[in-house]
């Protein structure tokens, strides 16, 4: 264990002074940028391209329209299935024989925190900035229709997961595209499983990691006053370190029990703000429908408000992405479609739920500045969004807005955040794992090597600005989203199938509820 | 008239051997009476875990319930029967007043025993530990061996 520890050490060592180095020259760092640019600047600009004429990437429409393929295909499962979603994670169905395996709660809570993070604080702070309160309406509709995308991967997650002799099990996109396209006779299967796990490992080192401990960073550095990064960075990266190499699990479970605790009691503050101010709840909502489809004098209007909201509700809950099919494929259950009831829970609470929270606590905080004439609101067009209080955006705005009502919020904030990127993280390290050792094969050295290369991008993500690499990265994530809804499309009548014979047999009275 | 049957929670203490103690005195004083020694293994179906927690949970399950029949039960249970008693051993997960509880009601037990541990802490004091919350909950007498 301790040898851990000092080849740890040693590589921190032995990277440190550069990255000092590099922070005090921005050589480095700019060189690095300069290189990314050049070689990967056009891929990204692909991923990222706006549907021509307006300003929609195409890769959200990707997102959006597959969700809304499979809500049809199955026939609105999330909303006909919600509340027996409800029942099988309050443990109804679960055989008390299974006692002390995973139960479909833990497989949910396992999820939703590496979901829930900087995506529901800050980036619903910047789609409401840019597209209006309407945009809000949107980013609802789009995580309404993500639950659908959910439930398709996660039970194909679980329907071809490995199961080893030992009892541990590995599942996820590459596994399910390699065995399911098997199934049905299609080619490319195993081709399309190496590039969904390349697309993972380079996501979960960038978005999965360095645009969290970044951010991480950012929000300390905001509160406590600025500080090198790598600080940041080598703290983390320890941490990090301890827990998934380490086995160091106090921390995880400190961590996974004040996450979720966290949330929760985010939410109760947005609740909170709301009771406070519920004569204008009215009047929120109001703005929310009507900015929706006119704008309230935003300058993308409605297009600019569907815009944002699609994209924020696509990038925050992950539907689609893949990931969510390799953290829920560990519960105990016989019948796989169970696990994509359970996990059409995840969009509701990261999108409907918490995100809502956050668009509503700033429509009504006033931060964003209202024409007191017209009722519209006042455009900044040097920034490209609403004139704000303070002039700020992302993260910043969300505390503005929670710190009118309560100026502790701030400091509870920058702890969320931390929290949150830091959980984010180890869920990111698991899934890049997976994918390296779906590629790698399994083995102690070898899921050593990359979890001490994730530890290594913690610190150069804390420590430098390092934009085209962390752009490039965020195109990986969205490049799994590619290769696993075209799967989804071919995989989704074998899912049908399951669901149908479900159904069949809970209506029959198969299926004992046992509380 | 049916078998008379008690159900004893061990847990690997002293306490707990006082509790089989006890219940072995009474059982030869019905005569016509069966024991099941159980063990739990303190485990809640809404904890919070880690991706790698999960995937390697029923490995480790199957380690937690070979370690308690190994150390606890398939021990008593053998010592039990040599003193010529009819006993069975289970071990299970979950909340160990509930699962006493459930045992009890699907052997249709006349009591309960169990041993005292004695009050630990802030958490046990506010709350009840498990035998508190056993006699709140048990449909049958629950003995407590001090």
């Amino acid at each position: 264990m301790y040898r851990l520890y000092a080849v740890l050490l040693t590589l921190i060592a032995s990277v440190l002074p550069g990255l000092a180095a590099a922070q005090e020259a921005v050589g480095i760092d700019q060189r690095i940028n300069q290189i990314f640019a050049d070689y990967t600047g056009w891929y990204v600009s692909f991923i990222f391209a706006p549907l021509p004429g307006t300003t929609f990437s195409w890769i959200a429409l990707w997102l959006v329209v597959g969700a809304v393929v499979f809500t049809v295909y199955f026939g609105a499962i999330q909303f006909k299935g919600f509340v027996h979603s409800i029942r099988l994670v309050k443990g109804d169905y679960s055989d008390p024989n299974d006692a002390g395996e995973v139960s479909h709660f833990q497989a949910l809570a396992t999820a939703l925190s590496g979901t829930v993070g900087l995506g529901n604080i800050a980036g619903v702070a910047v789609a409401v900035s840019i597209g209006g309160p309407g945009a809000t309406f949107w980013m609802v509709v789009a995580g309404l229709f993500g639950m659908a995308t959910k439930f398709t991967e996660c039970t194909l997650g679980v329907k071809y997961r490995n199961e080893y002799p030992d009892g541990s099990v590995s599942g996820g996109p590459m596994y399910y595209i390699v065995k399911g396209f098997a199934e049905r006779g299609l080619p490319l299967g195993g081709f399309m499983a190496v590039v969904f796990s390349i697309f993972t490992i380079l996501g979960a080192l960038g978005g999965g990691n360095m645009f969290q401990a970044n951010q991480a960073h950012a929000q300390i550095a905001g509160v406590v006053g600025d500080y090198p990064g790598w600080i940041t960075g080598v703290i983390l990266a320890g941490v990090t370190f301890a827990v998934i190499a380490g086995g160091l699990k106090s921390i995880a479970r400190v961590t996974e029990k004040v996450v979720p605790f966290m949330g929760v009691f985010y939410v109760l503050v947005s609740v909170l703000i709301l009771l406070i101010n519920f004569d204008q709840i009215g009047w929120a909502f109001g703005q929310i429908f009507m900015g929706a489809f006119t704008g309230l004098g935003v300058v993308g209007g409605f297009t600019g408000a569907l815009i944002q909201g699609f994209r924020r509700a696509a990038f925050s809950n992950e539907a689609g992405i893949g990931s969510a099919a390799i953290a829920h494929s560990a519960v105990r259950t016989k019948e796989p479609v169970t696990e994509g009831y359970v996990a059409l829970l995840e969009p509701f609470i990261d999108t409907v739920v918490i995100c809502t929270m956050t668009a509503l606590v700033i429509v009504i905080s006033g931060v964003m500045n209202v024409d007191p004439e017209t009722g519209l609101y006042i455009w900044n067009a040097e920034a490209g969004r609403i004139a704000t209080d303070g002039d700020v955006s992302g993260v910043a705005l969300t505390s503005a807005a929670y710190a009118k009502a309560f100026s502790w919020f701030p400091v509870l904030l920058m702890v969320a955040v931390v929290l949150f990127a830091f959980s984010t993280m180890i869920s990111w390290s698991y899934y890049g794992l997976k994918a390296w050792t779906y590629l790698f094969g399994e083995g102690q050295t070898k899921e050593l090597v990359f979890k001490i290369i994730f530890c290594l991008f913690i610190v150069i993500g804390a420590a430098a600005s390092l934009g085209p690499v962390i752009d490039f990265s965020d195109a990986m994530l969205f490049s799994m989203a590619i290769v696993n809804i075209i799967a989804l499309y071919f995989l989704m009548p074998i899912v049908k199938r399951e669901l149908n014979s479900y159904v069949t047999r809970l209506r029959a009275g198969e299926f004992v509820r046992h509380k | 008239m049916s078998k008379t049957a008690i159900v004893v929670g061990l847990d690997g203490s002293e306490a707990g051997q006082r509790a089989l103690a006890f219940a072995k005195s009474r059982a030869e004083m019905i005569g016509d009476c069966s024991i099941t020694l159980c063990y739990v293994i303190e485990w809640s179906p809404f904890s919070f875990q880690t991706p790698e927690e999960n995937e390697q949970r029923h490995k480790r399950r199957e380690e937690e319930l070979k370690l308690a029949h190994e150390r606890v039960i398939d021990p008593a249970v053998a010592q039990a029967k040599a003193d010529g008693f009819e006993v069975t051993g289970v071990v299970k997960h979950g909340d160990a007043a509930d699962i006493l509880e459930d045992i009890a009601k699907a052997q249709s037990a006349s009591q309960i025993v169990v041993g005292r541990v004695g009050v630990r802490g802030l958490k046990e004091r506010l709350f009840g530990g498990v035998t508190g919350r056993l006699v709140a909950s048990a449909s049958v007498p629950v003995t407590i061996i001090p």
